[in-house]
């Protein structure tokens, strides 16, 4: 665990870094505000949509996890890989994705009307939940898959020995383990999902599908209503908190008991299971394969015609995505203990809208907020990127914290030695996912830079908006394919140093 | 230390000398880029006015508001009429000091303070190799069967959504209502802002999108695509022009004088077709690129002042909500 006061200072700088926007945003408020009828059913709405997601997300995400967890078979490793991609991927190009599969003319329906049956409509609450299972199930699976790692070998072993089958030994065994690992990667989807709004709209089929997110965004376009739009964010962080706080209540400690820290066997399992989990295996990879590869193929045969300005933009995403990346990592370890995971969530329960225009007000009496867009970019990504971060790293940590802190102390281990010969050897297969999944996602969010960035320092996902702004769906697409494999690579490159030999 | 020189670079506006004045111009984002008219608007300004113009983009309207008598913007170019009303309210605006009979509007225009540079109308876009028998008239498309779909914006997200419940408003008054419910059905879906829409549009997801009577041109012309069309209503269509305006505050005064004038030169105006995809404000139609003058136009246009479409905006918007969250 890191010092103390690094804790607290790391925690006060996250808050104040969430918080002072909310207020600079309050600040301009005119007069008092209210919320009309119609904000009540988006929060509603937002709610039901959100709690859907999270619940479906991880509940299909624990059969996964568990097939992947005990099945051998070639290519298993790039398969655990490919879980992350989808979560990286800028809105508008999954949208597209899925609906290259589940739309009107996609192929799921042009199959089933060859085969005489009816079409299945992908605009409405199923839209929307299907679209955020496909972007939160490969985080859900990812996490508990790591969960996974964590159980010792001696219990695993204790358990065949007792000869535990089937539901015994999930109740003993499993059951203890997801207890402590679903609750917060339920929150941190829920608290994703609250502030969804382009797809919402674009596959909730229209204002039935109202998010708060999007009144947030009519309050700062049209209404100029600035006040509304931080009572509204006050809103969703005052929700987002509430799950936390709750979800975080409700997960059990670490009742694992300590093992000798050797890598896990499942033990044997029958045929059926093996069929069960390739099924379950096949049926994800082809859910959340098939749009990537339709957008990659999409798109493919344009990237080496985009002009030099998207390849500029690109090289400015990735030293970002790196910037970011070292920065959340860095603010990750001091916050790996329970408080420190629900400061980290604030990261992700404001509003990208009103922490960006709050950044932008603080910052203007001082600088010109143009000149450090990028800079403001890059923080804001980490911050993003940090709810995860803390959630990847924080079940490792605790595992080597009950095994082996006795250990070390009785033998006078150093900080130094600690962190160097006991905890990176282990910590790094979750670092190396989360720096992954920082860089990635970082690469692949507009945030705040379409506030107030300017032509000169634009983005990757800002170009691709640029293009399809000016009718280039083309050079688009070839856009969202450069995007897609520079998140990827980035997520492949840190993700394999983490495993390598590991 | 060449590599971190280009870095930094990367990461910094370019530089510029210090005696040559800046002149700053709020821009929204898709005007600035390099697929929008912004660079070559520039380039050309910069030729006469010995000063260097820099386009800032972002939510323009937000921001001078949120800055209020502390902008740094000199004038702001793309407003649009539906939020002019709140913009004039603040004060910030001075007069823009050019001849509005210049103007080759479909519309009278008198103000003093907001400036046209381009228009279009709303209108549904279809593919001719889809669509064989287009609607013929507003009424026949919210006649016809379930089987045609449409995409549209949401009004409360998008300049193009909101157009259309005023254009709704302004064909069917009092049964705008119930014209949404008939055509609830048929809208397949509703993004948060055109881009999507004409995305899942172009993807053949929908038979028809909201967009503008000139997209069409850009088919024409950058794709010799021939296939994409504006269905004609004689009803008649929404006009939507952009707006510049001159910041009573700014240290520049005449350099954004200079700007406003050149908005209104032939200069600027043949930029405008095909670097913004719209019609241009102060031309003839004489000069348009010949697809422009082909493109099949309304002979009706509809359109509230400042003052009605403020009115009106939450009525419309309201009646939207209700008849398609049914």
């Amino acid at each position: 665990m890191a010092p103390r006061i690094v804790q607290i200072s790391t925690s006060a700088l996250i808050c104040s870094f969430v918080l002072l926007p909310l207020l600079a945003v309050w600040g301009q408020a005119d007069g008092p505000t209210g919320l009309g009828p119609a904000d009540w059913s988006a929060l509603r709405f937002t709610i039901l949509q959100a709690a859907l997601s999270a619940l479906l997300s991880t509940l299909s995400a624990v059969p996964l996890a568990r097939a992947l967890a005990r099945a051998q078979f070639w290519g298993r490793a790039a398969v655990i890989r490919l879980m992350g991609a989808p979560f990286i991927l800028p809105v508008i190009v999954a949208i597209l994705g899925l609906i290259a599969v589940f739309g009107q003319n996609g192929w799921l329906n042009t199959g089933l009307r060859s085969l005489g049956f009816g079409s299945f409509s992908i605009y409405g609450l199923q839209g929307v939940l299907l679209a955020h299972v496909f972007f939160n199930l490969p985080l859900a699976t990812r996490m508990i898959l790591l969960g996974w790692a964590t159980i010792p070998q001696e219990r695993l072993r204790l358990g065949q020995s007792l000869d535990l089958r089937g539901f015994a030994r999930f109740r003993l065994i499993e059951f203890p383990m997801l207890m402590t690992v679903l609750p917060s990667a339920v929150v941190v989807i829920f608290v994703i999902c609250l502030s969804s709004f382009t797809v919402a709209l674009a596959l909730g089929g229209g204002p039935k599908s109202t998010t708060l997110e999007l009144a947030i965004y009519q309050a700062f376009r049209f209404d100029f209503d600035f006040a509304k739009a931080a009572l509204l964010g006050l809103v969703q962080l005052g929700v987002s908190a509430l799950a936390a706080v709750f979800a975080l209540g409700f997960a059990w400690g670490h009742q694992l008991g300590i093992g000798l820290d050797r890598p896990i066997a499942l033990g044997r399992h029958s045929t059926l299971q093996k069929y069960l989990d390739g099924v379950v295996i096949g049926a994800a990879l082809l859910f959340l394969g098939l749009p990537l590869l339709l957008v990659l193929g999409n798109g493919l045969g344009s990237v080496t015609s985009l002009p030099a300005a998207v390849w500029m933009a690109a090289l400015r995403s990735v030293l970002i995505a790196l910037g970011a990346t070292a920065l959340c990592m860095l603010l990750s370890l001091s916050l790996l203990s329970r408080g420190g995971e629900a400061i980290a969530t604030l990261g992700i329960t404001v509003s990208p809208l009103v922490l960006g225009t709050g950044l932008f007000l603080i910052a203007r009496p001082y600088v010109n907020p143009f000149e450090i867009s990028l800079w403001v970019t890059l923080c804001v990504n980490a911050l993003m990127s940090l709810p995860f971060a803390v959630r990847i790293l924080r079940p490792e940590m605790s595992q080597v914290d009950a095994n082996f802190r006795w250990l070390s102390a009785s033998l006078g281990l150093s900080r130094l030695g600690w962190w160097r010969w006991v905890v990176w050897p282990r910590l790094r297969r979750p670092f190396g996912f989360a720096a992954g999944l920082t860089a990635a996602l970082s690469m692949g969010d507009l945030g705040v830079i379409a506030l107030f960035g300017d032509a000169e320092r634009a983005t990757l996902p800002l170009k691709l908006y640029q293009l399809m702004g000016s009718y280039r769906m083309e050079q688009a697409a070839g856009c969202a394919s450069l995007l897609l494999i520079l998140s990827f690579g980035f997520f492949w490159v840190f993700d394999f140093l983490g495993r390598r030999n590991a | 230390m060449k590599y971190f020189t280009f870095a930094a670079g990367l990461f910094t506006a370019s530089m510029t000398l210090a005696q040559t004045p800046i002149l700053t111009i709020y821009a929204p984002d898709y005007f600035a880029s390099e697929w929008g008219p912004g660079p070559a608007i520039e380039a050309a300004f910069e030729e006469s006015c010995s000063c260097d113009l820099q386009f800032k983009t972002g939510d323009v309207m937000s921001r001078i508001i949120l800055e209020g008598e502390r902008t740094e913007a000199d004038a702001v170019i793309g407003l649009n009429t539906d939020i002019t009303k709140k913009a004039r309210e603040t004060g910030l605006f001075a007069a823009h000091g050019q001849d509005n009979a210049q103007l080759t509007l479909p519309i009278e225009w008198s103000d003093e303070i907001f400036l046209p540079f381009n228009y279009g109308h709303t209108a549904f876009i279809y593919n001719t190799e889809k669509v064989a028998n287009p609607p013929a008239s507003f009424d026949a498309l919210v006649n016809s069967g379930a089987d045609l779909s449409l995409v549209i914006q949401d009004p409360r997200s998008s300049i193009s959504g909101l157009a259309l419940v005023l254009w709704v408003k302004a064909v069917y008054g009092e049964q705008a209502e119930a014209v949404w419910q008939k055509l609830a059905p048929k809208i397949l879906t509703v993004t948060k802002g055109w881009s999507e829409s004409y995305g899942l549009f172009s993807d053949g997801e929908a038979d028809m999108v909201l967009s503008y009577t000139t997209s069409p041109a850009y088919h024409i012309v950058a794709e010799n695509d021939l296939t994409k069309k504006a269905a004609i209503f004689p009803e008649g269509h929404y006009f939507m022009v952009e707006l510049a305006a001159k910041i009573a505050s700014t240290d520049v005064p005449d350099l954004a004088d200079a700007f406003l004038a050149f908005i209104m030169t032939d200069q600027f105006q043949n930029i405008i077709p095909e670097g913004n995809w719209s019609l241009p404000a102060a031309l003839p139609k004489s000069q348009w690129p010949q697809a422009f003058q082909d493109l099949p136009l309304p002979e009706k246009v509809l359109f509230y002042s400042e003052e009605e479409a403020a009115n009106l905006r939450k009525e419309t918007i309201e009646e939207w909500r209700r008849a398609l969250s049914k």
